[in-house]
């Protein structure tokens, strides 16, 4: 590790109940990296999310975004210091049309509505709901509004990008679609990306690097190359005594 | 698509724009052919415009859902009334404490349940709490009358003093006229700010509006504020107009409830739909009352139950009230968010 990471996430605990969701996690995403998070359900991916975005206060440790603690701020708060985020279970603004979705974004950082609305039809573009934009949000399908979730989020121009789950129930082709525009994204606009997914296709395209979250601890981490022959990683996934 | 939006995406179109001005240009001149009667119905048509664009602004932009109205009515009320009475302040003067005082119950209300974030039916509860212990307090004030009530001395009608708002029903007609004009203004002008868009995006999810940068509890506090505020003015205007205040009366559950209907049935969240309930429950109300007369009918609750059919039919058939309804089929609609 060359400079101080973007963000530094430092033995992050939460529990439910005396459930433990996340436990001792601690990672880095380096700036202008894409970097994954993975595991099997309920490995506590959207909990560590959750925590990072200031939806939800860890029991213990430390999140920093460029050196700066994010600790007891609220998800507003996190928001303006440059955190962006998507809902695994989509919460778009049903009734509002589709621009005036993004367009609420694009209000963070000061700009005023006709010049959030601009930027809001560009960003629409980018994710190709362009067509939809004077659609009520409510109708859209679930692809769409996975995308109407990242555009949203880009559009409070944040300098990291929580991406939950945006890949889930897309087809194959839609997936590469979708993992192009997030490679120009890191690329042209500098935006970090830190994303859970499930779906192997765009982790293995994307990411620089990996982390596999297992019951909460975090097991492995490397390239997408390494990660997937590691031991530990295939056993969490198929079990004990599998066979290649 | 429409490339830039319909004319004037955060404005009126033409078309509305025409049709407001007619309404308007119209009703000024009402009081010139109407008779007495016909007048005191199109006042209180517009008390009623006036408040639920108000309550509206709170439930149907920023989705606070207030069922103690009555609390900011009354509150306007007694602070204009009490300090013309025993203080010889002017109402016009008056009106700045007595929507501050407004304001800041609303402020009490909205920091105790954002704060602690009490929301939906609970926040509902709270506000009709508010009010009804309001009442009883305000029952037991002998400086402001207590049950026995309070009363503004009834002098100079024919009138028209603006200051301290003795006058003709004609002048209080005017008042609530340019109320419901200038509260339509303010509504439309905030609905395409910056603080417009929070509210919205804050009744469809709270959760995504706060990922989204936006402070909730500062957002939330700001619409109860502007709408108490609103709602005090409205009440001292029907204070200086009745001449009389009892608290059963003033804070009673049936005047937040009577707010919250116009705006409901014209259409939660519309710019126009607390205007188009307002008339169509007055005319309705007092169309009845004629009828049944007409016909001979005597019988207690009659028109509250033909009253509450209309109402059932409303929210069964046009369950986003009667404007998004009639603007389809007038050609007013566009697409976005009216």
């Amino acid at each position: 590790m060359s400079a101080a990471p973007l963000l530094k996430v430092e033995g992050l605990r939460k529990t439910f109940k005396g459930l433990v969701a996340v436990d001792a996690v601690s990672f880095e995403v380096d700036e202008g990296s894409i970097t994954a998070m993975i595991g099997p359900n309920g490995a506590g991916k959207t909990t560590t999310f959750n925590m990072i975005a200031g939806a939800m206060a860890p029991d213990s440790g430390e999140i920093a975004l460029a050196g700066q603690s994010l600790a007891g701020l609220r998800a507003d708060q996190v928001c303006h210091a440059g955190i962006g985020r998507t809902f695994q279970i989509v919460r778009p603004f049903p009734k509002l049309s589709v621009l005036d979705n993004v367009l609420i974004g694009g209000l963070r950082d000061g700009s005023s509505v006709a010049t959030a609305l601009r930027a809001a039809r560009e960003t629409l573009d980018l994710l190709g709901l362009g067509k939809s934009e004077d659609q009520p949000a409510g109708t859209l399908t679930l692809p769409e509004r996975k995308r109407l979730e990242v555009a949203r989020a880009l559009a409070c121009k944040p300098r990291l990008l929580l991406l939950d789950e945006v890949m889930a129930g897309l087809r194959p082709n839609e997936t590469d679609e979708l993992v192009a525009t997030f490679r120009a994204l890191n690329k042209d606009r500098g935006v970090t990306i830190l994303l859970i997914e499930h779906v192997m296709r765009a982790v293995m395209a994307l990411s620089d690097v990996v982390y596999v979250l297992n019951y909460g601890k975090m097991i492995a981490h490397g390239t997408p190359g390494e990660v997937v022959a590691d031991p530990a990683v295939l056993e969490c996934y198929l079990g004990e005594d599998t066979e290649i | 698509m429409s490339g830039d939006g319909a004319p004037g995406r955060f404005g009126l179109t033409g078309r509305e724009q025409a049709a407001l001005a007619l309404f308007f240009g119209a009703m000024a001149l009402a009081p010139l052919v109407v008779g007495d009667f016909l007048l005191s119905v199109l006042l209180i048509v517009f008390y009623f415009a006036f408040v639920g664009q108000a309550w509206n602004l709170m439930m149907g932009v920023a989705g606070q859902l207030s069922l103690g109205h009555a609390l900011y009515v009354g509150l306007g009320a007694y602070a204009a009334a009490a300090l013309y009475v025993h203080f010889g302040v002017p109402p016009l003067v008056g009106m700045v404490p007595a929507m501050a005082i407004a304001a800041a119950a609303g402020a009490s209300i909205g920091f105790l349940a954002f704060r602690f974030r009490i929301g939906g039916v609970y926040f509902a509860l709270l506000t009709i709490a508010f009010a009804e212990f309001t009442r009883i307090l305000f029952s037991h004030i002998g400086w402001l009358g207590a049950t026995e009530g309070f009363f503004l001395p009834v002098e100079n009608r024919s009138d028209m003093d603006f200051v301290n708002l003795r006058g003709s029903p004609e002048m209080f007609y005017y008042i609530l006229l340019a109320l419901t004009g200038l509260a339509l203004a303010l509504v439309r002008g905030l609905m395409g700010s910056r603080l417009g868009y929070y509210w919205l995006a804050i009744r469809e999810d709270e959760t995504a509006a706060e990922a989204l940068g936006i402070n909730i509890f500062r957002t939330k506090m700001i619409a109860v504020m502007i709408s108490a505020a609103m709602t005090a003015l409205a009440g001292l205007v029907m204070a200086f107009y009745y001449n009389n205040l009892f608290p059963g009366d003033v804070f009673g559950m049936h005047r937040s409830i009577e707010i919250i209907l116009a705006p409901i049935v014209g259409g939660l969240g519309t710019l126009f739909g607390p205007i188009i309930g307002a008339f169509v429950l007055g005319i309705l109300g007092e169309g009845l009352t004629i009828a049944l007369e007409a016909a001979g009918i005597a019988t207690a609750g009659v028109k509250q139950l033909v009253y509450a059919v209309f109402l059932f039919a409303i929210v069964r058939f046009m369950p986003g009230g009667l404007w998004p309804f009639l603007a389809t089929r007038l050609g007013f609609v566009r697409g976005g968010r009216k």
